[in-house]
């Protein structure tokens, strides 16, 4: 019954997606005041409907209802109930259910709290969102049905891929997924305007909080993401230029390059159709990304879970909304002015500066993710990997950050670099003190040495703003825009110093032997056998001790589990502040000796705490923009209300 | 702002479209071939893998005469498969030298008790060192060695029947 | 033994059946440098750098440093050993680049099939540049 009343529940939301864009694009046509009156309530009931859907899927599979395929797939009755829960989006099926959910909610959203735009580009906007929304819809319902019902009921669970049943996992893809789609929202606010072609100042107000509040999800997810893998994978790795991690990372910065972009036809009426092309750009990327992965195209990623059918499906709702979105921009993007014109060194140039160098990044990753299919296609295989990402990618990063240091402390419109001599002077004294403190300390790759020595430059750079302005005074906008860049020196502080400084130990040890990783000591007092719910493990007790101080306990384990039968390595981890220790178990050696891998990382949690510390800066940010607005509502609510009593 | 430039977007994401749908129709090729077509054989020396079949080595597939190498190991699930395919290989005049990969005597003599033993001489590769040295990238896999120990053909993945006579055509054109 | 890896599960949880069960797990212990370092750290920095580059031929998207498949760990100890005796990480390289193709090094070098990868980043530093030029020229 609840998987019926799921399905239910999802073809009427699929039903009033289609009544949302019949409505809005009449109404758009022939202008008809009932029509538009449509609109919005049905925005609003079609999130509410898609929600219920997701919510009867969750209930399935916390009931663990065997007579539903999904649920006999992918789940156990075995499992916790938190990863019987994380296992409904655990698999393609549910995720799509997730990503249309989420699309929903977010035109909900707009139709519920968005005042600020015309009304004819609210229809525009809002038609949009439906149109992209249909064609998830038809692609869930069609060929992705996530409440099927088997012939007859399983007796057991497949179970869940061990690998994901960690509790990172159970935030980190609805994080990535509200990203991914809330993106959806500038994507239709840009098709909007090109519709009525109304790119104005307040379409960039109007979109900004929606960019941002997606760009949050994005940076969170992504972080999380990395942060799993690093101890998920047992190797201590954290990125490693996988065509699905660049699927995550090509939203997030053509996202980034949006806002900033945005900021500037908010403030200064200038980057009209850039501001447009990226709106366009950043959504794409997600439903890119999602073809690339699940159409198993990619022949690097995972080769089993893929289906040339379900590719087929999503290829044409790319070509459909992309190519739509794209070939509209052709059409209608000469017909909007370039608005408002600048000085070279002035905010606007430091920002057109840095969405010119992101755009560049985005392209680097889209061309070496897409490019061995593109070589596949005339039977030739490479394989493009850290070494060409990185020093590629640096070509642009590297300046990219020598402007974002120095971009904030311009004024807009017209500025002299004299005015602002002394930060420069400031800051360029501390790339240069870093440059002869890192170079002279130890012989570090340059890669790594140009890493340490611009995040200590943007650090200091980062709260440059600050200066001879009264703290109290500062909007919290601009505290968040200094903690997400700060934020960003931090993280590369973390990337550059475990590159750098990372000291490895591989060793076969005996019981009560030891092994030495940096300036930590490592005993292995014990080997035992373990179990947990639905699986066994060898757990290696081991003591560990920094520079012959307290030993602490850790237990890294080796799990097996049984559903599906899998090994995975559960890796230990000792936080310090200037640092982690990473101890991994591995196979007996043979003579009673076990593998241990050790690591120690100095300032690799910086990578994490730098990704959050700039996903606070977006939420500061985007709290900053609301109460903004707000105020502005009340005035003109309060100026609206006088002049009616003064009418009186 | 020239006009034209505002279509670029578009035509790259067609071109991108065009290739994806292109590699959505191609069958999913997951196999890494070898790039030693052509070249001769490294040199070895194996130890015998097995009590009742000699070592090979690469003056064994220099003799005149070509000859199939199989690689394969016990643990291997799709060696059982391809067993029967490599005995009727033998049986219609193919001499077929093996490699086992790491791979223990007693496990090897166990596999071929089991699923019979079509081979002539089989080496250890204890290291993957030779298959390293001629490209294969998994068990199992057979190349065709011509007289003078170079390597024409290499079949990936387990024989299936209708590959016995591409094998033998190979076989024989490598004479 | 994770001989799939599945990367930024939001993408890939969904692909669940890609994580190989343990089940092909040969009995020999792993080659004598699968698991163990040089002795002599430069050396062994050097085997590191370029086992981060070398791609794990059996799982899919993993250099071969960070993978517990027995041919992974075959490959270290033979980069591992042709380091000891003196040879060049780039002749090594070359070596497996021969048997191989260009799939084996995730380091592409520009040849043939591979120099757009590099032309189009140079052609990007030039459009860059071009688009730099016409919205921040005469602006003032």
């Amino acid at each position: 019954m609840i998987a019926e009343l799921g399905l239910a529940a999802l073809w009427l939301a699929a039903a009033l997606a289609a009544l949302q864009l019949v409505a809005g694009a009449l109404a758009l046509r022939e202008g008809g005041a009932e029509l538009a009156a449509l609109v919005r309530p049905a925005a609003i009931v079609q999130g509410f409907l898609a929600g219920f859907s997701f919510l009867m899927l969750l209930v399935l599979f916390a009931q663990t209802d065997l007579s539903v395929k999904l649920v006999a797939m992918n789940s156990h009755s075995e499992k916790p109930m938190i990863f019987k829960l994380s296992g409904s989006f655990g698999n393609h099926e549910g995720s799509m259910l997730l990503w249309v959910t989420v699309m929903a909610l977010a035109g909900a959203l707009i139709a519920a709290v968005e005042r600020r735009l015309p009304e004819k580009t609210m229809l525009a906007t809002l038609a949009a969102q439906s149109f992209v929304g249909i064609g998830f819809y038809a692609f869930l319902l069609l060929s992705s049905n996530p409440f099927e019902r088997l012939p007859v009921p399983a007796l057991e669970g497949m179970g869940l891929n061990p690998l994901l049943q960690d509790i990172g996992l159970v935030f980190h893809p609805p994080t990535l997924y509200v990203g991914y789609v809330g993106l959806s929202v500038a994507f239709s606010f840009a098709v909007g305007a090109l519709l009525t072609r109304q790119v104005t100042p307040d379409f960039a107000r109007a979109m900004r909080p929606w960019v941002l509040g997606a760009w949050i999800f994005l940076t969170l997810g992504i972080t999380a993401g990395s942060y799993w893998a690093y101890y998920e994978l047992g190797w201590g790795g954290w990125w490693f230029w996988d065509p699905v991690e660049n699927a995550s990372l090509m939203p997030w910065l053509a996202a980034t390059a949006l806002l900033h972009s945005a900021s500037v036809l908010a403030s200064r009426d200038a980057l009209r159709t850039w501001t447009i092309m990226l709106g366009v750009v950043a959504f794409s990327m997600s439903m890119v990304g999602t073809f690339l992965v699940r159409s198993g195209i990619l022949t690097s990623v995972h080769a089993f879970a893929v289906d040339p059918e379900r590719g087929t499906f999503i290829l044409g709702l790319l070509v459909i909304y992309i190519g739509g979105a794209l070939l509209l921009f052709a059409l209608r993007a000469g017909t909007i002015s370039e608005g408002e014109r600048f000085s070279v060194t002035s905010r606007e140039g430091a920002l057109v500066f840095n969405n010119v160098m992101l755009s560049a990044i985005l392209g680097i990753v889209l061309l070496g993710t897409l490019y061995p299919l593109l070589t596949e296609a005339f039977d030739v295989r490479v394989s493009v990997g850290p070494p060409y990402f990185n020093p590629v990618g640096a070509i642009f990063v590297v300046p990219m950050l020598l402007v974002m240091a120095v971009g904030p402390l311009l004024r807009w419109r017209k500025d002299s670099l004299t005015r602002i001599r002394l930060p420069i002077a400031i800051i360029g004294g501390a790339l240069l003190a870093a440059l002869i403190l890192v170079s002279l300390l130890s012989s570090v790759s340059i890669l790594p040495l140009l890493g340490l020595v611009l995040s200590i430059g943007l650090a200091i750079a980062s709260f440059m703003p600050i200066r001879g302005r009264k703290l109290r005074l500062l909007p919290i906008a601009t505290w968040g825009m200094m903690i997400a860049h700060f934020g960003i020196a931090v993280a590369l502080f973390g990337m550059a110093s475990e590159s750098a400084f990372s000291e490895e130990t591989l060793a076969a040890v005996e019981v009560g032997g030891s092994a030495d990783v940096g300036d930590w000591n490592v005993v292995l007092t014990e080997v035992r056998p373990t179990a947990g719910p639905n699986w066994t493990a060898l757990e290696g007790r081991m003591m560990v001790s920094y520079k012959g101080g307290d030993a602490k306990e850790i237990d890294p384990q080796s799990r097996n589990f049984w559903a599906p039968p899998q090994e995975t390595t559960e890796s230990a981890l000792v936080t310090r502040w200037n640092g982690q220790l990473y101890a991994v178990i591995g196979r007996q050696a043979g003579e009673g000796r076990w593998q241990l891998r050790l690591w120690w990382k100095p300032f690799v949690t910086f990578i994490w705490y730098g990704g959050m510390l700039v996903a606070l800066g977006g939420l500061l940010a985007l709290i900053g923009r609301l109460m903004a607005d707000l105020k502005r509502r009340s005035i003109k609510s309060r100026v609206a209300g006088r002049r009616a009593e003064t009418a009186v | 702002m020239i006009r034209w430039t505002l279509w670029v977007p578009l035509a790259l994401f067609l071109l991108f479209c065009g290739v994806a749908a292109y590699q959505l129709t191609q069958p999913k090729d997951e196999f890494i071939a070898s790039t030693m077509i052509g070249q001769p054989l490294p040199e070895f020396d194996l130890r015998a893998a097995s009590a009742d079949r000699p070592g090979l080595a690469t003056r064994d597939l220099r003799d005149g005469q070509p000859r199939l190498l199989n690689v394969f190991a016990s643990w291997c699930i799709p060696c059982i498969a391809e067993a029967p395919q490599l005995e009727a290989l033998r049986r219609q005049g193919a001499d077929i030298a093996a490699v086992a990969i790491r791979d223990k005597p007693e496990d090897v003599a166990r596999f071929l008790a089991n699923y019979g033993n079509p081979y002539s001489r089989i080496g250890a590769d204890d290291l993957s060192e030779l298959q390293l040295a001629i490209g294969s990238s998994g068990v199992p896999e057979t190349f065709v060695i011509d007289g003078q120990g170079v390597i024409r053909y290499q079949h990936i993945g387990d024989i299936r029947a209708s590959d016995v006579p591409v094998l033998l055509q190979k076989l024989a054109e490598a004479k | 033994m994770m001989l799939s890896k599945c990367l930024f599960a939001a993408m890939s949880v969904f692909l669940a059946a890609a994580a190989i069960p343990a089940l092909a797990q040969d009995s020999m212990p792993p080659a004598p440098y699968a698991y163990n370092q040089l002795a002599d750290p430069e050396q062994e920095a050097k085997a590191q750098d370029l086992m981060e580059t070398l791609r794990c031929l059996k799982c899919q998207s993993q250099s071969i440093a960070d993978s517990d498949a027995p041919m992974a760990g075959d490959m270290r100890h033979q980069v591992r050993s042709r380091i000891a005796q003196g040879e060049e990480p780039e002749a090594i390289r070359a070596w497996l680049v021969a048997r191989y193709g260009d799939y084996v090094s995730y380091a592409p070098t520009v040849s043939e099939t591979t120099w757009p990868l590099f032309a189009v980043p140079l052609l990007l530093v030039l459009l860059a540049a071009i688009i730099l030029w016409r919205r921040l020229r005469a602006r003032s």
